[in-house]
């Protein structure tokens, strides 16, 4: 058994680094804006259609990463002035575009699941050369947190943290709120529509289905990588580590249970739970020091 | 400097928790006024003050601050004539961000944010400057968490993100009310001082009476949505809380006994 969960480790590493860019498309909505942003199950897939079209139609790969890229920023941005310019609280604005995608992206395919082959294709990444696939992806990464890294140093990117922290504060600073929300929305989207696109290549196939439940790994990934690094990680950056970090933990865990004899079709569930055990942690942790009479609050107000 | 005219406010209308909270206020600043303003509470200090910085829209009426109509502008595009400072120290910093990143954060009210830097070695140097001034001990704090300060502090770095970039106006709301009074007393000092530095036209509800005498050249107290009373120079110097008093009985009917007010 343990020499077959070696065989899987690399591919779960694969998965872990593809899925790590949607967890920091996540992060920067529910950690770094406060909002819970549930477009990403629509936007993943609509990544991964988009893509996929676009290389079935003779697009260069790189470029159609680019227009999943672009294709999630537009899911973004409708979800954005759903909550901004309509005043929908942000989760349904959210469920909404997500319920929208759905349509958007059959129309995208015309049918539910569309194959591409890495025999008649040049893919970046498939599950057929999965050490060039780790590679490949950590490089992805490593550019895409630096660059973020950049971006949130700037004036506009500090403003749109500010709005995340305290967004009284940040009107009162003359930072417009809406729109640092909306920018926010989109520039997740984006990325977690280019993970979808780079999953769509290493599986050989855009699906309906393949961003179904994505919110709660993208959750697991970040609540995983601050139970384990948020101690030590102060820095921005490293916290965008840590949430990829997290995401591969969370394939090499699936990869185990899946070993242990759980069907694929529990996974669902099994990662629900998880997150759900996750994310009652503080508040349970803070009940408990209250009634015990320690320091209860945790000063994240 | 401030001008309100005829200014009328009334949230949930229609409904049964209906409440006018302003009820035809005008006034005017000149440059360089220091107001303080009391009443009661529902007397719509906090309103006219969150009507001025924008949070809710004018029912009518019509509100400029040094000749630019800013009535229906919205919230952060009035936010480079303002500096504020709430009565919740949690309101004013964003407790996430260090103190340095909270002070650039002022420094480019009313500025067009892009893509520079959000804070610059430049900066920092004269933001340490800044708050040696402030003689809390925080310039060997600046990258902390504004989180971990206490509320005092967390209210003198408010102040100064507020005066950081000359506003044309200062507002603030019972800034020191959630505060012990050695720390209330403390900052009340910072404010003076700040107010005096750079001659800043300044709006300051207090419920404290006695502070609301000493400070400013000018008060106004506000009851039922309208300003009820409105001293100035040597009138004001020579009040007494006990006048106050009897101005505030005599326009609410004597009910006065189970008010904040009473308490300063």
């Amino acid at each position: 058994m343990i020499t077959s969960l070696m065989g899987a480790l690399p591919g779960s590493i694969a998965q872990g680094l593809i899925w790590g860019i949607m967890a920091v498309g996540v992060y920067l909505t529910y950690k770094v804006l406060d909002l819970a942003d549930l477009t990403v199950d629509g936007s993943l897939a609509t990544g991964g259609a988009v893509a996929v079209m676009c290389m079935l139609n003779g697009m260069n790969p790189y470029l159609a990463l680019v227009a999943a890229f672009l294709s999630g920023m537009l899911a973004g941005l409708v979800t954005g002035l759903f909550h901004t310019a309509l005043g929908i609280p942000p989760i349904l604005a959210g469920i909404l575009t997500q319920l929208g995608l759905y349509s958007v992206n059959m129309r995208i395919m015309g049918k539910a699941n569309q194959a591409i082959s890495v025999v008649q294709y040049d893919l970046i990444v498939s599950l057929r050369y999965i050490p060039h696939a780790c590679i490949l992806t950590l490089v992805f990464c490593i550019v895409i947190i630096a660059l973020l890294y950049w971006f949130f140093g700037t004036e506009i990117g500090a403003s749109v943290r500010a709005t995340g922290c305290n967004p009284n504060m940040a009107r009162a600073q003359g930072i417009n709120t809406n729109a640092t929300k909306v920018l926010g929305l989109v520039l997740s989207n984006g990325l977690v529509a280019l993970s979808g696109a780079l999953y769509a290549q290493y599986q050989g196939a855009a699906d309906i289905n393949m961003g179904r439940g994505a919110i709660v790994i993208g959750l697991a990934a970040v609540i995983v990588g601050e139970v384990i690094f948020g101690k030590i990680f102060h820095n921005f950056a490293l916290h965008m580590c840590s949430v990829v970090i997290g995401a591969i933990i969370y394939y090499v865990v699936i990869a185990i249970v899946l070993q242990l004899g759980l069907e694929t079709t529990d996974l669902k569930l099994f990662s629900a739970l998880i997150v759900a055990l996750f994310l009652a942690i503080p508040y349970l942790k803070s009940r408990y020091f209250a009634q015990t009479g320690k320091k209860g609050g945790n000063g994240n107000a | 400097m401030l001008k309100i005219q005829d200014l009328h406010k009334t949230f949930n209308p229609g409904t049964i928790n209906e409440k006018k909270a302003l009820d035809g206020v005008d006034l005017l600043l000149n440059e360089g006024d220091f107001v303080t303003v009391i009443g009661g509470n529902g007397a719509g200090k906090s309103t006219v003050l969150n009507m001025i910085a924008g949070v809710y829209p004018a029912d009518s009426g019509k509100i400029m601050v040094d000749d630019i109509e800013v009535t229906k502008l919205p919230e952060h595009r009035r936010a480079k004539y303002l500096g504020r400072v709430f009565q919740d120290p949690m309101n004013g910093t964003a407790a996430g961000r260090n103190i340095e990143e909270n002070l650039a954060l002022a420094a480019r009210r009313g500025k067009r944010r892009f893509l520079g830097w959000g804070i610059t070695a430049k900066e920092r140097e004269e933001y340490k400057q800044k708050l040696e001034s402030l003689g809390l001990g925080l310039e060997e704090r600046m990258t902390s968490k504004v989180g971990l300060l206490s509320g005092g502090q967390r209210q003198a770095v408010t102040l100064l993100m507020a005066s950081l970039k000359k506003p044309k106006l200062l507002l603030l709301d019972e800034h020191t009310a959630a505060l012990d009074p050695k720390t209330a007393k403390k900052v009340l000092e910072l404010t003076e001082e700040i107010v005096s530095k750079d001659n800043l036209t300044t709006l300051m509800i207090t419920h404290n009476m006695k502070d609301a005498i000493r400070l400013g050249n000018r008060l106004i107290m506000m009851h039922e949505g309208k300003i009820i009373y409105d001293v100035r120079g040597e009138e004001k110097k020579n009040l007494k809380v006990s006048d106050l008093l009897a101005k505030f009985e005599e326009a609410s009917g004597g009910e006065f006994a189970n008010d904040r007010m009473i308490l300063s």
